[in-house]
């Protein structure tokens, strides 16, 4: 106990002693932190933005075309499947889900661009409302929007809303009232709105050849096991019993969102390169500091500090230069999250930012072990010239 | 308590080059008491430094023994000699004697916190022997506020604070002009015989053997004279 507490006394007192130098250090590993905290929240910010809507959805697995490479634009199913699947035992229910695009019409000729979603009522794939009601019918000229809809504009519910969507070459135009208010349900970028699957099928953009079409199309359902814990002997059960489908899981069906993967890889590579600039840097400014501070070492060792004791000191001032800089970096990080607009899909989720701080307060020790093995073995003699 | 501090026995080291094998230290022995302050000189590569990192416990001999208080050195382990260093050893250097971060007063201190025995009569002890070395106005300075002779001052302290057995100096006026360093070995030699230390300082500068109660001169890694006679010592110093 006596050597930590010696340790630590060396440690502070330099870092106190040479705070100008030490602070210096400890704004670039703020810098380092602020850029790997806004990385991780763009990360979770686009990923959010993408998959928000499919990882709230109350199902465990998810029914696409066959060969359709499990991407939901590119699947079509239809009537006779739902009921298929919903037949399979160990299936509680069953949901479709058909999606398109629509703008909402805003007062000054504004307009929201939303994910239009046609889902049924009572079934997987409706969020749960927690404001308002879920529809009543299938074909009721109502709608659910998710809570950035209203964020991001003045409706409010018992409001009708114009959407306009493109028909053939027209542009048309739908009024539905707004009965529910869902939690942030976000899906491919766009906030999104719910309504029934005809009202779905009547609204959405078409193209001329599609028009006289009233039958919802469906691209993928939903399904909900009676037993979750069962999903992947479930999976394979239904794509045995229901002909032409391929079945994945919910993480794989958000893995499979055109352009998820390769985005979240790529804020992935930004992230991982920061940090490993971070340790390059940090071990850099650390090793030099050990070089300059051979001879001093060099007197310690020889009037009787241990290894340990100035091993320990070097960690010490690593970790709390380390520490003091992500504490910085944290706070500016938060000071100027305030100043973004909200256009910028910034999200400070606890768990990827802590999982970021984390990281960050390993990379300071990570960059420094070279020079806290050169200091341990630092030799008295050696250090004072004395052979 | 035996009147033996230090006492080194046939003591050889031996280095390994692509010259062949150098003897540095060839078959030394001698003793120093309590009380006693005694210079080690010889020209440059007669061994003498070689000789103050074995008794400093930084270099093991090839073979021979050194004796501090009765423990031999050769069969302590690394931990053992460390623990040895900081509890029995005082050490002051040429240069880049004091932790550049710690004032004069912690860089003192800082030996008694080494060996856990830092307490109120401790700081005022540290700071008694640094008034006694004449800076009492310098304890809040750090090192670099200090000229040369004061540092060396400072380091003299820290080498005697804890109460070593040993007190050793490599050449502790190298840096210094004439003046201080005359203080400075004069300081040393009082505090050495004062508090009964057995001192050795390593000098190349023969004026300042007049401080000290023998002399012991080696060449080519061999001791090869010992002045014990005041004035045979006085005459060296002055270069008779």
């Amino acid at each position: 106990m006596k050597n930590i507490f010696l340790s630590i006394y060396l440690a502070l007192k330099e870092v106190w002693r040479n705070r100008g130098r030490f602070l210096l250090v400890s704004m670039v590993i703020a810098l380092i932190t602020l850029l790997v905290l806004f990385i991780a929240a763009l990360g979770e910010g686009l990923g959010t933005n993408n998959r928000e809507y499919i990882s709230k959805v109350d199902a465990q697995l998810v029914v696409f075309l066959d060969k359709t490479d499990y991407i939901i634009g590119s699947s079509r199913l239809d009537d006779v499947t739902l009921r298929a699947v919903r037949r399979v035992d160990g299936v509680e229910d069953a949901g479709p889900l058909s999606t398109s695009s629509t703008a909402i019409v805003l007062p000054g000729d504004k307009v929201l661009k939303v994910s239009l979603l046609g889902v049924q009522a009572g079934r997987p794939g409706i969020p749960a409302v927690i404001s308002g009601r879920s529809f009543l019918t299938d074909q009721a000229k109502e709608v659910i929007i998710d809570q950035r809809v209203a964020e991001q504009t003045s409706i409010k519910l018992g409001d009708v809303i114009l959407i306009r969507s493109t028909q053939g070459t027209k542009d048309q135009f739908f009024e539905l009232r707004v009965v529910g208010i869902s939690s942030r349900q976000a899906y491919l970028f766009q906030p999104s709105i719910f309504v029934p699957a005809f009202v779905w099928e009547r609204d959405r953009p078409k193209s001329a050849a599609e028009i006289s079409n009233l039958t919802p199309a469906i691209n993928v359902i939903f399904v909900k096991l009676k037993d979750p814990t069962q999903a992947k002997v479930m999976l394979q059960k239904i794509q045995q019993t229901v002909e032409n489908v391929q079945v994945a899981d919910i993480p794989t069906t958000i893995s499979n969102i055109p352009g998820y993967s390769a985005q979240q890889g790529t804020v992935q590579t930004q992230g991982f390169f920061t940090l490993l600039i971070g340790v390059l840097v940090i071990g850099g400014f650390f090793q030099i500091q050990i070089l300059q501070k051979v001879p001093q070492i060099g007197v310690l060792k020889a009037i009787g500090a241990s290894n340990f004791v100035v091993g320990l000191a070097s960690i010490i001032q690593i970790v709390f230069v380390t520490a003091v800089g992500v504490a910085i970096g944290g706070l500016l990080t938060y000071l100027f999250s305030l100043g973004f607009p909200p256009t910028v899909p910034l999200y400070f989720n606890g768990s990827s930012s802590a999982l970021a701080i984390i990281a960050l307060l390993a990379i300071g020790p990570a960059g420094g072990l070279v020079s806290v093995f050169y200091a341990v073995r630092i030799e008295p003699l050696k250090a004072l010239r004395l052979l | 308590m035996s009147a033996v501090a230090l006492e080194v026995r046939n003591v050889v080291k031996t280095f390994e080059s692509d010259s062949g094998t150098i003897n540095a230290v060839d078959d030394v022995s001698f003793i120093v008491e309590h009380g006693e302050f005694v210079a080690l000189v010889g020209p440059s590569g007669s061994g003498k430094t070689t000789m103050l990192s074995i008794l400093a416990a930084l270099l093991t001999p090839t073979s021979g023994q050194v004796l501090i208080d009765g423990q031999d050195l050769a069969r302590m382990s690394e931990g053992q000699r460390v623990g040895l260093r900081r509890k029995k050893i005082g050490f002051t250097f040429q240069s880049n004697n004091l932790i550049p971060f710690l004032t004069a007063a912690e860089n003192v201190e800082f030996m008694l916190r080494l060996n856990g025995k830092l307490d109120k009569a401790g700081k005022l002890r540290s700071q008694e022997l640094l008034s006694r070395l004449g800076l009492s106005d310098r304890l809040n300075n750090l090192p670099n506020q200090m000229s040369g002779g004061q540092q060396q001052r400072v380091a003299i302290a820290r080498a005697l604070i804890h109460s070593p057995t040993v007190v050793l100096a490599d050449e502790p006026t190298a840096s210094l002009d004439t003046e201080r360093a005359y203080q400075v070995v004069k300081t040393f030699a009082a505090l050495i015989h004062e508090d009964q230390r057995a001192g050795i300082i390593v000098t190349h500068d023969l004026r300042m053997v007049q401080y000290v109660d023998r002399v012991l001169q080696m060449r080519d890694g061999k001791l090869v004279k010992v002045l014990n006679d005041k004035k045979e010592i006085l005459a060296l110093a002055k270069g008779e």
